[in-house]
């Protein structure tokens, strides 16, 4: 292994490991009443994220979506502004307007994280748009449920996007479920790549748990884009260790064995028996996760210390000017 | 200065924006064909990349405007008529109005969404549709409805320019007619100012696109009575001119407000409640509504007609109005 493949495999460890401990943390606060709202964890799905976003330039666009926490770690933002937002806090990356849903960093190339289904993927089709008006090689990627193959957006999303041929990447997160249902009962075909056929689009199937995989499929993907080719399909086949959201009440599918199942490949477990195998050191990799851990404790130290919003914040960026405040909160 | 019709109004304000800004685009359905008229010699001056055919798919196009606007284009999406508008609901509301708010400012969305009111001309009601006021229920969209053509141009440049989203509403009523309109590249009206179409001591009319010309007509029809009215045209419904409003109700004391949309939770009646609220104490009568009937737009032009405001139904508020003050002496 090269000095530069080294680092670049040991940059997608440090990022899947982020995301874990960061969902982790998270969901053991949310427990606690720390983070208000609904919670909608990525472990599980690291590989995903992490393999797609290593594959893109750091000027490259992302949208995400409701389950918001992994793309914008993935894309290589900072901890503490995204744990800010989910404490509700004046510091968080949407200054505590956006929440657990819509933790997305624009400065690292991200467009939103949206939480209606399948709403991202004409915003994705629309910054490749620009891309290529512009004709400054940025590559749009989107990232989407299994769930969100149903929607009418998604469809339109494809076919702009096919008709142009634009420089974009979809890539559908495939884990199973739609919130509760199984794609089995809500997909026709069978693979979500299928769907990719009627916009006579080019589509990857990959091991989703592989984060070499996804970003070797990716990186394909991403240079035909570049190069006037058109968008691609990839499906990354994994999982989600948590319910839709945490922390619910009552669990909303049990799934049995499943769960069980799905974490003998877990996708951080996998990489680092490969990277042991590739002669990495133990050291290295415990100094990794050691730093990655640490990482979250002090964004949660941040996110703790930071102000809270003041109520007059609830009417700023409705419009780029201001908008009135009413009287009644005006000095509250 | 030259004499030109609203939808000329419409392609000058286009074409002096697309030749002034390279990020300025326009996509839409049968843009290229130019059914209406307003992207005449576009292709031939900007190329098909920025005029661009689209699919039959508001929603995508909505979307894929909103995306482009956030990584620096400032695109015009053309849905044609506003009834095109329902399907892009998802993409209005929840990606177009919201994303500058949820991401807290990071999100810029120079954005103008065209479309048209298509009513009273025996097109049934699912292509009738007058839908501002539903937006107007939605926080983050600038709204803008135009009752003549120097409106229309100084008011479509400054959307074109907003780094807002912003939804112009072109009322097809007022397509033909005309107006002196400047020809100066600069010429721009600022999103939310109103104006008073005319002057007038007795009832404020506030008078929503359409119902402009309407109002207009009554007041010469009602002066020959004695009775004068004062037209106002907000023009922008957001931000909308209350300033403009309130000061003419403080004059006049009387109001009326004249909307063609339906009359439930219409900008009409947003307007009265605005007035109500902040005039009622130089109010002398209740505010009156001129809206179109809440049913829906038939087919039949017999019994369409009759359900928009019209010069007779905007006379005899404003002689109900007027009479009110002076029961006695009647």
């Amino acid at each position: 292994m090269t000095d530069q493949t080294n680092d670049r495999s040991l940059e997608k460890y440090r990022r899947m490991l982020r995301i874990r401990h960061f969902e982790d943390k998270a969901e053991a606060i949310h427990a606690q009443g720390e983070i208000p709202g609904a919670l909608h964890t990525y472990a599980g799905q690291e590989a995903s994220g992490v393999g797609a976003c290593m594959a893109l330039g750091e000027s490259d666009y992302m949208v995400g979506t409701h389950r918001s926490h992994g793309h914008p770690i993935a894309k290589g933002a900072k901890l503490r502004p995204l744990m800010a937002e989910l404490l509700g806090k004046a510091t968080g990356i949407c200054k505590g307007k956006g929440g657990s849903m819509h933790l997305s960093d624009f400065s690292v190339g991200s467009l939103g994280e949206t939480s209606i289904v399948g709403s991202g993927v004409p915003v994705a089709t629309g910054a490749a748009l620009g891309s290529k008006l512009k004709g400054d090689g940025r590559v749009a990627l989107c990232f989407f449920g299994d769930g969100a193959t149903g929607e009418g957006a998604f469809h339109e999303g494809l076919n702009l996007a096919a008709v142009w041929k634009l420089p974009a990447v979809f890539v559908c997160e495939n884990n199973g479920y739609a919130v509760s249902t199984p794609a089995r009962t809500h997909v026709p075909v069978k693979t979500l790549a299928d769907r990719a056929k009627g916009y006579d689009m080019p589509a990857i199937i990959v091991d989703g748990q592989d984060v070499d995989a996804v970003e070797a499929a990716i990186a394909q993907a991403v240079e035909r884009a570049r190069t006037g080719g058109g968008p691609t399909f990839v499906e990354t086949k994994t999982y989600r260790y948590a319910d839709h959201a945490v922390n619910m009440g009552r669990i909303l599918l049990d799934r049995g064995e499943e769960v069980g199942e799905w974490r003998k490949r877990d996708p951080i477990t996998l990489y680092r028996a490969r990277l042991l195998e590739q002669g990495v050191s133990a050291e290295t990799l415990d100094a990794i996760e050691r730093e990655a851990a640490d990482e979250v404790e002090d964004a949660l130290r941040f996110a703790r210390e930071s102000p809270l919003p003041e109520q007059a914040e609830a009417f700023d960026d409705v419009f780029t000017a201001a908008v009135p405040i009413p009287d009644y909160l005006a000095d509250a | 200065m030259a004499k030109v019709t609203y939808l000329e109004a419409i392609r000058q304000a286009q074409m002096e924006e697309m030749q002034r800004d390279d990020r300025v685009f326009i996509m839409g359905e049968d843009i290229v064909c130019n059914v209406f008229g307003t992207t005449t010699g576009f292709v031939e001056a900007f190329g098909l990349e920025r005029v661009r055919d689209t699919p039959i798919s508001e929603n995508g196009i909505v979307g894929a405007g909103a995306g482009a606007a956030m990584v620096g284009m400032r695109p015009i999406v053309d849905v044609t008529l506003s009834s095109f508008l329902y399907p892009a609901m998802d993409q209005i509301v929840s990606i177009v109005a919201k994303s500058r708010y949820i991401y807290g400012g990071q999100a810029k969305l120079p954005l103008v969404i065209r479309s048209c009111l298509f009513y009273g001309n025996a097109n049934a009601a699912q292509h009738s549709d007058r839908p501002y006021s539903m937006f107007m229920n939605m926080p983050g969209l600038k709204i803008v409805a135009p009752a003549t053509a120097y409106d229309m141009k100084g008011l479509m440049k400054a959307a074109i320019r907003d780094d807002n989203p912003v939804m112009m509403f072109e009322d097809g009523t007022c397509w033909s007619s005309k107006d002196e309109v400047p020809d100066d590249p600069d010429f721009i009206i600022p999103l939310g100012r109103g104006d008073i179409k005319r002057e007038g001591t007795d009832v404020t009319v506030v008078a929503v696109a359409g119902g402009v010309p309407v109002a207009l007509k009554a007041a010469k029809q009602l002066a020959k009575e004695g009775i004068s009215l004062e037209v106002i045209d907000p023009r922008c419904l957001m931000p909308l001119d209350r300033e403009l409003i309130l000061r003419s109700v403080r004059k006049t004391g009387r109001a009326i407000t004249v909307d063609p949309a339906h009359q439930t939770c219409s900008a009409g009646s947003e307007i009265a409640a605005t007035i109500a609220e902040h005039a009622f104490d130089a109010l002398r009568g209740p505010v009156l509504r001129v809206c179109t009937a809440d049913t829906h737009i038939p087919f039949s032009p017999t019994i369409e007609k009759a359900l928009f405001p019209t010069v007779d139904r905007i006379a005899a508020a404003a002689r109900r109005l007027v009479g009110i003050e002076q029961p006695a002496a009647a």
